[in-house]
């Protein structure tokens, strides 16, 4: 028997739901305190403007594109597992996002790899700090995203806590529009 | 969440049947909410011993210089150093916080408003663990080459970033891992309380009928939330720039070291509020059940309450008014943080006015209770001399700003916390502790403290620099020596104060007089159930009926009036 405590929802807002606000929010102020660190040393530092224009915009753009088209994916997951209660539809759906975010993580490599082998390392200067600390922690979220996904799936093929994927969807989201701020700040001001 | 969790525990819910459960998921890996907050409590007691043995330690040094310390041996400039920064890290982060947040948290907010436990169990757990484990890292920090970090508790950089500065090439990484981690238990934890707050409520408890304690505890958290974020970003900067070689807050490559403090103490000024606020909360309930009065002004104290919250985040350069800061910004600051007395003294004052003319008890919980109230007093006061950034130029970083800040943070800290320990020890362990032993406690833990710290706001408007390692090498520092041997005797006082605190505590578990449901005779819902609580807590689960502090009601036989009681 679980605790009556986990039933009860005197807000009327899912609890669970309550959970994933409580966690993205956290995650907003963490990354908004380091987004903040670097416009406030940017704005200091105009000569970053040439540091910034070795960051492959091309690279950054196909990985906005990937991210926003698994967001829709997602949508279309929770969408399947909340109205149609279409566990295979959702599954299949949830693993197109996880698939696009490999995408992504394999141009972030092949990124990071071309950077390092020019000499742009995390110690060159505090610009390309900042690009590798706040890619790599975007990146970190969007394998967690991933791992998450893939396990919320395989419930919900067996028609299971359908009501996850929303929770999940709503953290995805936020991991892409995180990278709707680096993006612009890291690769598109120059 | 759970249900996995149940099929792994059938037996945690099922109400009464604790002797099911084997040693390791009772005491150990424990899922009910109130073992958990009793874990807290046990590691935050054990880590106060910890912190006052370093205060201890350091002390010593400072009353007699270069002599060995009994149970320590001889003071190193370098061991000085890491004591002062470790007694600072340990009462904030691993006494206040485990003492005043997570355990009250834990073991209150089920209780209090009427649930069998968290919501999420496990989570619950989890965040112990995290938090043990960093307590265990910030040991080992103390026996890696190189020693322990000494670099303060704020861990300034440059000094904090570079080993070849602080001469701790391990101590420093691990210090900030530790606290890092820490931070993240807490932040877990968090999501617990507030989910639990917001949808758990027993049937008929509105917003407003959630007692003040809990209300307070929550707003702490979501401050706390609100607040670390940056430094968790922080974090991870200073701890690139110790072990990578970024220079994030280093000059000499471009970064910037005030930048550092700016996101330091965005969050270390909200935190003194952080661990404030549960603690006003359990002055709040002791009083107004000891002056069997309705607690004045219920509504505007949550709402004040708020206001402090959001005041506490504009106030933080304040800790800044040395370090190069433009005279325009100070203002501002100098401005706010004077301002954010005005709530903190609207609260204290509702308090005052709920003990006016209340047929008052002096039990122990009272005791310090009111001891808290008078005793802050005195820190908010000085606080506000050193929010005048003129006058803040020559405090800070002299032993006033020492004084001043034990001033507000033991109050909070012990006065509040042996408040709260105080008055629910009944309910956790269903006996009642010794008055005689608890007054003995209480006095002697008062005198002492006053003696300690009277004399630093004395040595420092005469100018005695905080975080020095001998004074001697200071001329114009070289006398007052009696009152520095002074307030370290105080200390030594102050310790054996505890004693009778520590026999009582043991002792009550198996030999006090037995607590009974209610023996306060409070309202609250904790108070409706056996002492202590079974698990599941309540036997039937209440419905409530209205506000926690109906005392004293015109026209009722009994001068309280349960939440749950119907009318
Ligand atoms: C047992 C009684 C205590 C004594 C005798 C004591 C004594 C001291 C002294 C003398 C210092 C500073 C020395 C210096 O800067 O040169 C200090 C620092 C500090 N104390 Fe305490 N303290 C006690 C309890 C507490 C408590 C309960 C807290 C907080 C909850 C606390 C928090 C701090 C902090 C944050 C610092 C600053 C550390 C730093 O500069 O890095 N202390 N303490
Ligand atoms: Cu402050």
């Amino acid at each position: 028997m679980s605790p009556i405590a986990t039933t009860r929802s005197a807000t009327g807002i899912p609890t669970g739901r309550l959970a994933v606000w409580w966690v993205i929010i956290s995650e907003i102020v963490i990354f908004g305190g380091l987004v903040t660190c670097y416009l406030l040393m940017r704005l200091g530092n105009p000569e970053w403007a040439e540091y910034a224009s070795h960051t492959s915009t091309p690279a950054g753009a196909l990985n906005t594109l990937v991210l926003l088209t698994s967001s829709l994916f997602v949508v279309i997951a929770h969408n399947a597992a909340e109205h149609d209660h279409d566990g295979a539809k959702a599954f299949k759906f949830l693993w197109m996002c996880i698939a696009l975010g490999g995408v992504f993580l394999c141009v972030k490599a092949f990124e990071y790899t071309t950077e390092i082998h020019h000499g742009f390392t995390i110690t060159k200067n505090v610009f390309w700090s900042f690009y590798f600390i706040a890619t790599g922690l975007h990146g970190l979220h969007v394998i967690a995203g991933m791992v998450i996904m893939a396990i919320i799936s395989f419930d919900v093929k067996k028609g299971k806590n359908f009501q996850r994927v929303e929770l999940i969807g709503a953290y995805w989201h936020f991991v892409d529009i995180v990278w709707i701020f680096l993006f612009p700040l890291l690769y598109i001001a120059k | 969440m759970s249900k996995t969790d149940h099929q792994v525990h059938p037996s945690d819910h099922g109400h009464g049947h604790d002797h099911e459960m084997n040693f390791w998921s009772k005491y150990i890996f424990p899922l009910d909410h109130k073992m958990i907050g009793l874990q807290y409590l046990w590691t935050g007691l054990f880590m106060a011993l910890v912190g006052g043995f370093f205060a201890y330690v350091f002390r010593m040094q400072l009353a007699f210089p270069g002599e060995s310390v009994p149970g320590f041996g001889h003071v190193s400039p370098a061991s000085y150093n890491a004591l002062i920064t470790n007694h600072g890290t340990i009462m904030i982060f691993w006494v206040a916080m485990p003492m005043l947040v997570a355990a009250f948290g834990n073991i209150l907010i089920p209780l209090m408003i009427g649930c069998d436990d968290m919501v999420f169990p496990r989570l619950n757990r989890l965040s112990y663990q995290i938090f043990f484990i960093s307590t265990v890292l910030l040991f080992v920090g103390f026996f890696v080459p190189g020693g322990a970090f000494g670099g303060a508790w704020t861990s300034y950089p440059p000094l904090s970033a570079r080993a070849e500065y602080n001469l701790t090439p391990w101590g420093a990484s691990i210090w900030l891992l530790a606290v890092a981690l820490e931070i993240v238990a807490f932040l877990l934890g968090g999501i617990n309380f507030i989910t639990t707050t917001m949808n758990s409520r027993a049937p008929g408890m509105k917003m407003m009928d959630i007692p003040i304690v809990v209300w307070m505890i929550n707003i702490a958290v979501v401050l706390f939330m609100f607040s670390v974020g940056p430094l968790v970003a922080g974090a991870v900067m200073l701890l690139f720039d110790q072990t990578i070689g970024t220079s994030f807050f280093v000059p000499s490559g471009g970064g910037d070291p005030v930048l550092w403090q700016h996101l330091f103490w965005f969050f270390g000024h909200p935190e003194v509020y952080v661990i404030l606020l549960p603690e006003m909360g359990i002055v709040a309930e002791i009083i107004t059940v000891f002056s069997r009065k309705k607690l004045f002004g219920y509504k505007m104290i949550v709402y004040t309450t708020f206001m402090v919250g959001i005041l506490s985040m504009i106030v933080w350069a304040h800790h800044q008014f040395i370090a190069g800061i433009d005279p325009r910004m100070a203002s501002i600051f100098s401005f706010t943080t004077i301002l954010i007395s005005i709530p903190i003294a609207v609260i204290f004052f509702a308090y005052i006015a709920t003990l006016y003319g209340g047929s008052i008890e002096f039990k122990v919980p009272m005791l310090w209770a009111l001891g808290m109230i008078a005793e802050f007093l005195l820190g908010g006061v000085t606080g506000i001399y050193l929010g005048a950034s003129a006058l803040d130029v020559y405090f800070h970083d002299n032993t006033f700003v020492v004084a001043h800040f034990h001033y507000t943070l033991i109050p909070v800290v012990f006065f509040g916390g042996f408040a709260g320990i105080t008055y629910w020890y009944p309910k956790m362990f269903g006996k009642m502790m010794s008055e005689t032993l608890g007054k003995l406690h209480f006095w002697g833990t008062t005198i002492f403290f006053n003696g300690i710290f009277i004399p630093l706001f004395f040595l420092g408007l005469a100018g005695q620099h905080r975080r020095i390692y001998d004074y001697r090498n200071f001329p114009d520092l070289a006398g007052m020596q009696d009152l520095r041997i002074f307030a370290t005797m105080c200390l030594i006082g102050l310790l054996i104060s505890q004693i009778p605190f520590i026999i009582n505590f043991v002792r009550s578990i198996k030999n006090g007089e037995d607590a009974g449901k209610n023996p306060w005779k409070a309202n609250t819902l904790e108070w409706i159930t056996a002492s202590p609580p079974p698990h599941g807590n309540f036997a039937e689960m209440p419905t409530v009926y209205r506000g926690p502090y109906e005392y004293s009601v015109p026209g009722r036989k009994e001068d309280f009036w349960p939440q749950n009681q119907p009318s």
